[in-house]
């Protein structure tokens, strides 16, 4: 394949790139605003930042959805990776079926999956009473009885509507795998625990990655499941964001926005600094 | 041995029998019944939603077809790009969808409006009267707001990175020798194109479109935010059912019901126009 | 590999950054607490943590969309909630189906500072559940510079002449509310024949073209924008909308509008009852009402803070409170009489308003 892009392919890539980040450019400028508008400039004010860290609400909402963001994507991920290598390794007649099932989430409308997850818990924590009740009655320890929905309920949904994006982005990397590669493997000496760390994890690796960023965006973005699944005591940045539509979005949101966005690209440029000065002595050891 | 491999599934398929299925049974059981017991009536009045139906997917073709149509030549021209480039374009791509979907579609509002934006910026440079002058119209504003096309505009906007994401990963990983070799034996960069790349990387464009499709059917407050709300869509017409003023989870699931098999039917017709076996990716 | 150190950086970098804002929200049975659910941007904060400090209670405050998506949720035993805060229609609802506890009034005795006008409600009527927290009414806003002459009549809202120029409320009870006000009916009909005519109105006005759409919270920034002449809103949120663009004016219709109440009551499988009632007392008192008449901008229904709160706003802010602002947002006696308060209807009633508000959007 040809390196070194022309010009064409510049011009078009930065379009694309301005078609994603024009509003997210409004959203900044507009977290600079004296006034609570989003349409109406009133003067530049660093004033939304400085409320934003006394706004416990807000902080406590980042906290949460980064924290069960992190968590949901990392064992979405892994869970995924493993279950797309089940996948590819079964016959078609279980796959087929099984494949149908695992894209539900995703078919399906958010509040019909938010609103059955909810039913799911609420009668499980009913059995559950029961059967704690029924327990303490032995008196050998004590069941607590009373449960509710909270954060690990939340996770629990946010796992399972991202490990279908996981799947579905490794799943075209393994069947573009060569078949005989673990095999080959495996006669070669591999255990299959190896086979699958050296062969077959870097083969899928883009696509591992490219479902991790996809479960983490579905995460971070998701208003309704988290709503029906969240309880009392946890809320994400999104749901508090919906809460305030009956109002106005409080413009401490835009804040809270440009930092986080501000944040991920410094990283990014960070890693991106070190990787270009290893690679630079790198080169210089070699030569 | 490949098949002790499918041993890793059961985990997730214990997970799914607790978390996917049972959900998917109390919805079906939902859809059959109402306040009183066993009923077919939500079905009964699935005729009066077709409209809806209708609108939904057509909707949703229409920008899945766009998102391709960017989507595609995006990640070619990303795949030619240095490593480092690759990296950070996909992160960029990725980046604008962790901003919160409802900022994100306000920002998007503030452009379009009569009097947002865009309309500023044609109204400075003249192309409005420009426009006037050769129609014969008196605008004041190019309506773009509560339309359509600001439907599919957002719905775009929305699920473009995850048309992007995937088919580059299979590009990416595209043998390069195997297209010097089919050039080497004669093939125009056409035929290479088309007999060579296209259905190499057809498995990555089908997960893509799957990933644009299935969300767009059902999704919602976008036809309301940028679309007016006048002509609703299918994510509309179901969230109304469970947070609307007369709260009808029954006919919620249903509408549900019937969306998700047709859904289920439109993939299957998809993944036969594939090749069969290696690109069934939903069925 | 790298990528991974990549992402455990990112979040390292944002557990720091977020670290001020601390604690899981995770819950023990020791700690006493409340679980409160409200509207987003109802509340003055610093009120949260007065309180807390002075009573050494938790406060767990989230909040929800609308009353319905509250409603669904409460429905489904989804929620662990102690008070919630539903307006007047839905508040009737949740007693209709014994959702809510009865509230032990010796223990809020700040009740007593409620003006009488706002006891003994409609939606509760012998005032066993609630403790309102504010009222207002909802009328129409318009953009003076894109109208001819002041209006005076919910007809603007059916007006061809302002076609394009429309945004109607999206909530199938206020529109067809609207549109009942404007006929001459009742708000609370239950009779098929109005509302479907009120419904024939709203069809035909969208069929002409009149709405831009249907709106909830985009209609602050359509209206600020001057990107729509007309829309129908509450009257607390119009005083937001005029700081951002003052060619806005707001006005209760001559045929009457609808007026609200949103009360705070308490759920009847609360598990902190006791801390619930200290929470409403402590909204009640007058200076929480004070602050969040300010902050919110919906009126209190205190007598004190609605007498005192001319004066506390120019102690404030250093200028007199204008007399037509004030009455927006504490409509007088007279305005109140035409308006009339929703009430729940009967369950065939809201499944029409639904299967009509679907028609609507079909």
């Amino acid at each position: 394949m040809k390196r070194g892009a022309s010009v064409f392919n510049r011009v078009v890539m930065a379009l694309v790139f301005l078609f994603l980040y024009a509003p997210i450019f409004l959203l900044i400028i507009f977290s600079f605003n004296a006034g609570n508008s989003n349409m109406v400039w009133k003067g530049f004010s660093l004033h939304w930042y400085g409320q934003l860290f006394h706004n416990r609400l807000i902080m406590q909402s980042v906290y949460t959805t980064l924290l069960v963001s992190f968590l949901a994507t990392l064992i979405a991920t892994v869970a995924g990776t493993f279950a797309a290598i089940g996948f590819y390794a079964m016959r078609r007649r279980w796959r087929s079926p099984l494949m149908t099932i695992n894209n539900i989430p995703m078919m399906n409308a958010d509040i019909v999956t938010g609103v059955s997850l909810c039913l799911l818990f609420v009668a499980f924590f009913g059995l559950w009473e029961n059967f704690a009740v029924w327990f303490n009655s032995f008196g050998l320890f004590r069941l607590p009885t009373h449960l509710s929905m909270g954060f690990g309920t939340m996770l629990i949904a946010h796992v399972t509507f991202n490990i279908p994006y996981v799947i579905l982005s490794i799943g075209p990397k393994l069947r573009q795998m060569d078949k005989n590669l673990i095999d080959a493997a495996q006669d070669l000496g591999c255990t299959w625990m190896q086979a699958f760390w050296k062969v077959v994890l870097p083969e899928i690796k883009p696509g591992v990655i490219s479902g991790a960023l996809t479960a983490f965006t579905m995460s971070i973005d998701d208003f309704v499941i988290s709503y029906f699944t969240a309880g009392s005591s946890a809320s994400t940045l999104a749901v508090t964001i919906y809460g305030m539509t009956k109002r106005r979005v409080n413009p401490q949101i835009n804040a809270v926005s440009t930092l986080l966005f501000v944040a991920v690209l410094l990283l990014l440029a960070a890693v991106n600094i070190r990787e270009a000065r290893q690679e630079r002595m790198a080169a210089q050891r070699q030569s | 041995m490949k098949r002790k491999l499918s041993l890793f599934a059961i985990p997730y398929v214990i997970w799914m029998a607790i978390f996917v299925v049972a959900p998917v049974i109390l919805v079906v059981l939902y859809a059959f019944s109402s306040k009183h017991g066993f009923t077919l009536d939500n079905f009964a009045r699935m005729g009066t939603y077709a409209v809806v139906f209708g609108r939904s997917f057509k909707l949703a073709l229409i920008a899945t077809v766009v998102c391709l149509a960017i989507g595609y030549p995006v990640s070619c021209m990303m795949s030619r790009e240095g490593p480092r480039f690759q990296r950070i374009a996909m992160v960029l791509i990725m980046l604008p969808m962790w901003m919160n979907f409802l900022l994100r579609t306000y920002s998007w509002m503030a452009i379009l409006e009569n009097n947002g934006l865009l309309n500023q910026l044609f109204q400075k440079i003249g192309l409005i009267d420009l426009w006037n002058q050769l129609f014969g119209t008196n605008l004041t504003f190019f309506p773009m707001m509560n339309t359509q096309g600001a439907v599919v505009l957002g719905m775009v906007y929305n699920y473009l990175p995850f048309m992007i994401l995937p088919i580059y990963s299979v590009i990416i990983k595209l043998d390069p020798s195997l297209l010097e070799a089919a050039r080497d034996l004669g093939a125009d960069s056409v035929n290479v194109f088309r007999r060579v790349i296209l259905p190499l990387s057809l498995p990555g464009v089908l997960s893509g479109v799957t990933m644009v499709f299935v969300p767009s059917v059902s999704t919602f407050a976008i036809s309301t935010m940028l679309g007016g709300g006048t002509r609703i869509l299918l994510g509309d017409l179901i969230e109304q059912q469970f947070t609307g003023g007369a709260y009808n989870p029954y006919l919620g699931a249903a509408i549900a019901l019937v969306m998700m098999v047709i859904v289920v039917l439109c993939m299957w017709v998809m993944n036969h126009f594939g090749e069969g076996e290696e690109q069934a990716v939903m069925l | 590999m790298k990528k991974t150190t990549a992402l455990a950086l990112i979040l390292a970098m944002c557990l720091t950054l977020t670290g001020c804002g601390g604690g899981t929200g995770g819950s023990n049975g020791e700690k006493r607490e409340v679980n409160v659910c409200s509207w987003g941007e109802y509340i003055d904060e610093n009120l949260i943590y007065q309180f807390e400090e002075e009573t050494g209670i938790k406060v767990n405050y989230s909040t929800a969309e609308s009353n319905e998506a509250l409603y669904s949720l409460l429905s489904m035993g989804g929620a662990d909630y102690d008070v919630v805060v539903p307006s007047d229609y839905m508040i009737s609802q949740l007693i209709e189906e014994g959702l809510l506890a009865e509230l032990n009034y010796e223990n809020i005795p700040n009740f007593s500072q409620i003006d009488d006008r706002f006891k003994n409600l409609s939606y509760d009527p012998e005032n066993k559940y609630t403790v309102p927290y504010t009222w207002g009414t909802l009328g129409i806003i318009y953009n003076s510079t894109m109208v001819n002459g002041p209006i005076t009549s919910w007809s603007a809202m059916f007006d061809p002449a302002y076609s394009n120029n429309v945004l109607m409320i999206r909530n199938s009870r206020d529109a067809l509310g609207i549109a009942l006000i404007y006929l001459g009916y009742s708000v609370n009909t239950t009779d098929e024949a109005e509302i479907r005519e009120a419904f024939q109105l709203l069809s035909d006005a969208k069929n002409n073209g009149v709405y831009q759409g249907f709106f909830m919270d985009e209609t602050f920034l359509k209206m600020e924008g001057g990107n729509a002449a007309i829309c129908s809103y509450y009257a607390g949120d119009f005083l937001t909308m005029l700081d951002n663009n003052p060619d806005l004016a707001y006005v209760v219709p001559k045929e009457g509008a609808n007026w609200f109440v949103d009360a705070m009551c308490v759920l009847k499988n609360a598990q902190h009852k006791e801390e619930a009632e200290a929470w409403i007392n402590f909204l009640a008192s007058n200076e929480a009402s004070m602050a969040n008449m300010d902050y919110i901008g919906y009126a209190s229904p205190n007598t004190k803070v609605l007498e005192e709160y001319p004066a506390y706003y120019e102690e404030t802010y250093g200028e007199p409170l204008d007399q037509g602002r004030y009455e927006i947002m504490a409509a007088p006696k007279e305005v109140l009489d035409t308006c009339e308060a929703y009430l729940v209807l009967p369950a065939e009633t809201r499944a029409l308003y639904n299967d009509l508000w679907t028609e609507l959007g079909i």
